[in-house]
């Protein structure tokens, strides 16, 4: 809301008619994204929908992680005018980790489990800058203390499981930011978390992406944490945007998926028996 | 269908200790729910909840401490009647189920739903099977057309239904709840705890749930108990903890944390 | 999800493929039947396990059809005028030393191999099978007993113990079918006890445990069905093994015995006159190898189709 004052600078993401496709049991191929079409400027974006609507996908897409077998089409995939879709792997490496960085749900699984946790980040930082050992690992124990980790050197030397997983998701957003990456892909990055850990994670986020003034997508199947964290809100079911809504307009969403999305959580204190639920229409997934 | 069945039974743990290989993961909890209550266990990963509720059923083993069913009417003199089955029999069995946390984990994945509902009537030789499986499809609103579906043709909403049949349809009075829709997505939940409570109104069913998911804990059940690293930390009812009063700090963080994220970036 | 239901209930008869297809079967025989066709689709893709299990079929097919198929009689040969002919029109793969059709033997000899194949498979598998699971479900003592005397059958090399029973019980077909069955279990045992170590923590054990199912209805009705693919296949790969374990030991002399014509004790035959009358023990070679050769690719192509990551 604040530096809206220049008039609309080039958006840094362009993303028009995206279309991802897997091969299906039968032999045909069912899209799981459909023609998803967005722009992202430096503000925060939330992509918000259950298993199946095709958020994840579309956050992989972006960054060339597709799993082999899928395809991908789009009339335009952009970054900075860098066409995406048809840059080549080179292009593609450098642009990953150096330009856009995404962060995934589990470190557990994420983080290389026979590397310790300062050589993973390093390893990050050589492949994007040129930089001597020493100052390397300087910047890593630096890197680790802006994601608040208390005690950096030691952090450093410790593996995956050898931390929580609060600890390992910062170690990750640390790893993911060091190369000053210009967008953030965070794909459910705290819903492996405990309730509590979880604020404390979303703190250094916000902190982070304030400081460096990045881009956001926030993949999640939260609606109430992603209203409460971005700008802007895109809900996705099966594979389709349903809905574009402003996080402060999310009450009065019009979709009736969304609003009822909204009123399905049981509510602290409220007391609806039974709690309504959702009437899946068909036209939804037209 | 003893006459058990026809008594209310609660289920009653004093000093439970469960430990493994050294490891504590549940010191010295105590708890009582008579029948047709509806009691919650929440805390964080690694507080002992599932722990707790694997001992009450005799899943996990029990290093100390006692776990047995408990007549509602307390007061009374019990020489008339036969004693509560004790936990590990077959007719405690009957009486407590468990619907467990991942629909993915907690089918065969090579049996179909009719096997996997068909096997606790075989091994308590209950008769006329066809009809029980039936109506158990029904109660959990699915059609008989998904009785022979396996796992892997299912949604895990569907998955979970299965698991919900599985567990009643020995017609328990306890139920006890593992987390049952963590794995699930929001509209699926709610459509899953709606399913729990009308099965819970119908049969009159006792349910033990474990959440870390407060607002899901206290919509289900009427008394909760908070639990950290293996420890009690709090009994309360859900009206306190909705009202904000409770007495622990550790459960007014979980309270606070679980009404989601304040962005300090925005006035 | 595919509406495939809205237009199989608008036609009243659907094909055959759609029926096995189907992701709604609505009997138990659909069901079952629609699984065994899913895991063949999967095989059929690959083009060398069709193969391997073609050959596997001939070998079954000349094996029940010798008495058809042979052109001579594999017993009785002419020492005058038919010893050591080289392979012709005549005699395919030429004659042996007795004068025999070595076509004809060979083909009286797939009975043999496929009598080995199956009785090993038929008496190690279900050995290992139980053994396996047992052990691996009741853990403790149990498991650490069973597992020692499996490490013991493991020590020694397959065929060494193998010639240490037949001395014992003397030359002879049946003896070594035996002696290559007991010492074919352990690696299943292995297997078996493997998987049901992992089956054992999953929720669904711990359900039906929970229903009060006894530990031998567990094993037999729960954690035995899905351990049995990954057994199978093991089983199949190791038939190779078997064949020319059976092969050495006829080759040895402690198989089967002279006249019948066993594939190994026709090359330890050929060996006489492989300089001069190499086809002698080459026919007999080659069949082994096409026959392993056979068995490994199906082994491959099963474990393929069966695995359960590919089923989903």
């Amino acid at each position: 809301m604040s530096l809206e004052a220049s008039p609309s600078p080039a958006p840094m993401l362009v993303v028009d008619d995206l279309r991802v496709s897997f091969p299906n049991r039968d032999g045909g191929r069912t899209e799981a994204v459909r023609g998803v079409s967005f722009t992202l400027g430096r503000e925060r974006l939330g992509i918000v929908g259950e298993s199946g609507s095709g958020k994840t996908q579309t956050g992989r897409a972006i960054l060339g992680l597709t799993a082999p077998e899928g395809r991908v089409s789009a009339r335009r995939l952009a970054f900075n005018d860098v066409d995406l879709l048809h840059c080549t792997p080179r292009q593609r490496r450098e642009l990953r980790g150096g330009r856009i960085a995404m962060v995934l749900q589990d470190p557990k699984f994420s983080l290389n489990p026979v590397m310790c946790i300062g050589d993973q980040i390093v390893e990050t930082l050589r492949a994007h800058t040129r930089l001597a050992a020493r100052e390397a690992r300087a910047r890593a124990i630096a890197a680790l203390r802006s994601v608040q980790i208390d005690n950096p050197e030691r952090v450093y030397k410790l593996y995956p499981h050898e931390v929580s997983g609060g600890m390992g998701q910062r170690a990750m957003i640390a790893m993911m930011l060091i190369a000053n990456p210009d967008l953030l892909i965070a794909d459910e990055p705290t819903s492996a978390l405990d309730v509590t850990v979880q604020l404390q994670v979303l703190a250094v986020l916000d902190a982070l992406v304030v400081r460096r003034g990045m881009g956001l997508i926030f993949v999640s199947h939260d609606l109430r944490l992603v209203s409460s964290f971005c700008d802007r809100i895109l809900v996705m079911y099966a594979g389709r945007v349903v809905e574009e809504v402003s996080a402060r307009g999310l009450a009065e969403a019009r979709h009736p998926y969304t609003r009822g999305l909204l009123n399905c959580l049981p509510k602290l204190g409220a007391n609806r028996h039974p709690l309504p639920t959702l009437d899946r229409r068909p036209e939804w997934a037209l | 269908m003893g006459t058990v069945s026809a008594r209310e039974a609660g289920i009653e743990a004093q000093h439970l200790r469960v430990t493994y290989r050294g490891f504590v993961a549940v010191a010295d909890t105590s708890l009582r729910v008579d029948a047709g209550q509806s009691f919650g266990i929440v805390g964080e990963s690694g507080a002992g909840k599932s722990t707790v509720l694997r001992a009450l059923c005799g899943l996990a083993p029990v290093s100390s401490g006692t776990v047995c069913l408990v007549e509602k009417s307390a007061g009374e003199t019990s020489n008339s009647r036969a004693p509560l089955p004790l936990p590990g029999t077959k007719p405690f069995r009957r009486l407590v189920q468990m619907v467990f946390q991942d629909p993915y984990g907690s089918l065969h994945p090579r049996q179909t739903v009719d096997r996997i509902l068909a096997e606790p009537l075989a091994i308590h030789a209950i008769e006329d099977a066809e009809t029980r499986i039936r109506r158990a499809l029904d109660e959990v609103g699915l059609g008989t057309s998904f009785r022979f579906r396996y796992p892997h043709q299912l949604s895990g909403g569907q998955r979970q239904r299965i698991a919900v049949a599985r567990a009643l349809i020995l017609e328990p009075q306890i139920l006890l709840l593992d987390e049952p829709t963590s794995s699930l997505d929001a509209s699926v939940q709610a459509e899953v705890l709606n399913l729990l409570e009308e099965l819970r109104r119908r049969h009159g069913l006792t349910f033990i749930m474990v959440s870390h998911d407060l607002a899901v804990v206290t919509h289900m059940c009427e008394r909760l108990m908070v639990m950290q690293r293996g420890e009690t930390v709090e009994l309360l009812t859900s009206a306190d903890l909705a009202a904000n009063r409770a007495s622990h700090d550790y459960t007014r963080n979980l309270m606070e944390a679980s009404t989601g994220f304040r962005r300090a970036s925005t006035a | 999800m595919t509406d495939n239901s809205a237009r199989n209930d608008a036609v009243p008869r659907e094909s055959l493929h759609e029926w096995l297809m189907s992701d709604r079967p609505r009997s138990r025989r659909q069901a079952s039947f629609g699984r065994a066709y899913g895991a063949w689709r999967t095989f059929s893709r690959n083009r060398l396990a069709i193969l391997g299990l073609l050959i596997v079929i001939g070998l079954v097919l000349t094996a029940v059809f010798a008495n058809v198929l042979a052109p001579y009689s594999p017993y009785i040969g002419d020492l005058r005028t038919t010893r050591l002919l080289p392979p012709s029109a005549a005699h395919w793969f030429g004659t042996d030393d007795q004068g025999r059709d070595i076509l004809s033997r060979i083909i009286f000899g797939s009975r043999i191999t496929l009598f080995v194949v199956i009785l090993v498979a038929i008496l190690a598998a279900p050995i290992g099978l139980a053994v396996g699971t047992v052990a691996g479900y009741a853990g403790g003592l149990l498991d650490a007993a069973l597992m020692r005397i499996t490490d013991i059958f493991l020590a020694f090399p397959r065929l060494i113990l193998a010639l240490a029973f037949v001395a014992a019980l003397g030359p002879g077909i049946e003896n070594a079918v035996l002696a290559i069955a007991i010492t074919s279990w352990p690696p299943y045992a292995r297997i078996a006890r493997a998987e049901t170590l992992t089956i054992r923590r999953t929720d669904y054990i711990a359900a039906v445990q929970l229903i009060g199912a006894s530990p031998w209805r567990i094993v037999w009705r729960h954690i035995m069905p899905l351990c049995l693919s990954s057994v199978i296949v093991r089983v199949t790969l190791d038939m190779a093994g078997i064949i020319l374990t059976a092969a050495g030991l006829g080759f040895l002399g402690l198989g089967a015995q002279p006249p019948m014509p066993e594939w190994g004790a026709m090359i330890a035959n050929g060996r006489l006159y492989v300089l001069d009358h190499w086809w002698v023990a080459a026919a007999p070679g080659a069949a082994i190898f096409v026959v392993s050769l056979a068995f490994n690719l199906l082994g491959d192509g099963m474990r393929d189709a069966l695995d359960p990551k590919a089923a989903k």
